[in-house]
């Protein structure tokens, strides 16, 4: 109950710093693996590294690159994966920052879109674009059109799916902190995402990680780049506003 | 495939100085089977070989349960001012380089 209250709170005052006793990822990690995140030569740099390349780099049918509208991303994307998903105009419809970067490759570049959705060039560039966010505070987007979107996030969030008929919440708010084997059960703040996991030897995005959790409980996860999975996206923004990006962590 | 080199630029006659190698690549084992169902072949990093002036002073050889992106630290006592190469070869016999200099002074 004292955690639906801080929800509450969170949601209706987005982007107010209070205390709280939210805990992100790196708070439950062991030493060794915030070493790892914190020192600058780790393995997720590479992805920046690629994206910082394939920014100024001319792509598609019309040979124009990132750069040549939004200029230098260090200025033009500060601060732009901390209020993600956000409102996408022309489809009316909710928009994660992948399928915003996939939208713009296929409106402006006119580039001959890859069958997967999370294609490595695409998750470098939103790693790159991440990166400019790292360090700011979520601050999710308060457009009133994204409020129903946001409010199917939060119904998934408890609904109970799978064989083994379990929620989100169940064990990410009632049991968060706790045991699932040898592997501690965070509280599910999207503060990082993409994010290099140890266990997937690369990075991925909160596509990757979702269906990963629904694979868990045995349900049929949602597609990537889906509107349930952009609806939960806008949701646990919510729920973690206030919280710090980081770009890129590191995972077990 | 990149490589990032930490390497200090400059060294006092004598110092012990660490070096640390991080090397972008997918170290395929060659046992996973791929969504087809067919084994994926082996694509590892098997020798990393470092000089310092034209002589070797340290190698590693790598094998199949090595994580992806390795990652290779040593140690090197500073003695004059020179070059510092780096080799490493792949399972298709690729070789790649790179190289830093460091000033002893």
């Amino acid at each position: 109950m004292r955690r639906a209250i801080v929800f509450t709170v969170a949601f209706l005052l987005p982007g107010l710093a209070w205390s709280d006793d939210r805990r992100t990822g790196y708070d439950d990690m062991n030493a060794d693996l915030q070493a790892l995140q914190d020192d600058p030569m780790n393995p997720a740099t590479f992805w920046v590294l690629d994206g910082e390349r394939l920014w100024s780099e001319p792509a598609g049918t019309t040979a124009q690159s990132c750069a040549d509208c939004h200029g230098s991303a260090e200025d033009s994307m500060q601060g732009v994966a901390a209020r993600y998903p956000s409102f996408d105009e022309s489809s009316g419809t909710a928009v994660d920052l992948l399928g915003r970067i996939a939208l713009c490759q296929s409106r402006h570049q006119q580039t001959a879109q890859p069958r997967d959705r999370s294609d490595p060039d695409r998750l470098a560039l939103l790693a790159y674009v991440t990166h400019q966010s790292r360090g700011l505070p979520i601050m999710p987007d308060e457009d009133p059109r994204l409020a129903p979107a946001r409010a199917r996030g939060e119904a998934l969030f408890s609904s109970r799916m799978g064989q083994l008929n379990l929620s989100c919440a169940q064990c990410h708010d009632d049991n968060a902190g706790g045991y699932l084997a040898a592997a501690r059960i965070p509280q599910a703040h999207p503060t990082g995402y993409p994010q290099y996991r140890l266990e997937w030897e690369t990075i991925g995005s909160l596509d990757r990680r979702l269906a990963g959790c629904m694979t868990g409980v045995r349900a049929d996860p949602f597609a990537p780049g889906s509107p349930e999975l952009v609806a939960l996206e806008l949701f646990l923004k919510s729920r973690a506003a206030g919280l710090t990006v980081e770009a890129l962590p590191i995972r077990p | 495939m990149s490589v990032l080199i930490n390497i200090p630029d400059s060294a006092a006659p004598g110092e012990i100085i660490e070096i640390k190698l991080l090397i972008q690549h997918p170290m395929e084992t060659g046992f996973r089977t791929g969504p087809d169902g067919a084994l994926v072949p082996r694509d590892i990093i098997e020798s990393v070989t470092c000089l310092y002036l034209g002589e070797e002073v340290f190698r590693a050889d790598l094998y199949p349960a090595i994580t992806a992106n390795p990652f290779v630290g040593f140690h090197l006592r500073a003695d004059t001012t020179g070059e510092i190469e780096f080799i490493w070869t792949d399972n298709a016999g690729v070789t790649s380089r790179e190289a830093r200099t460091l000033t002893v002074a």
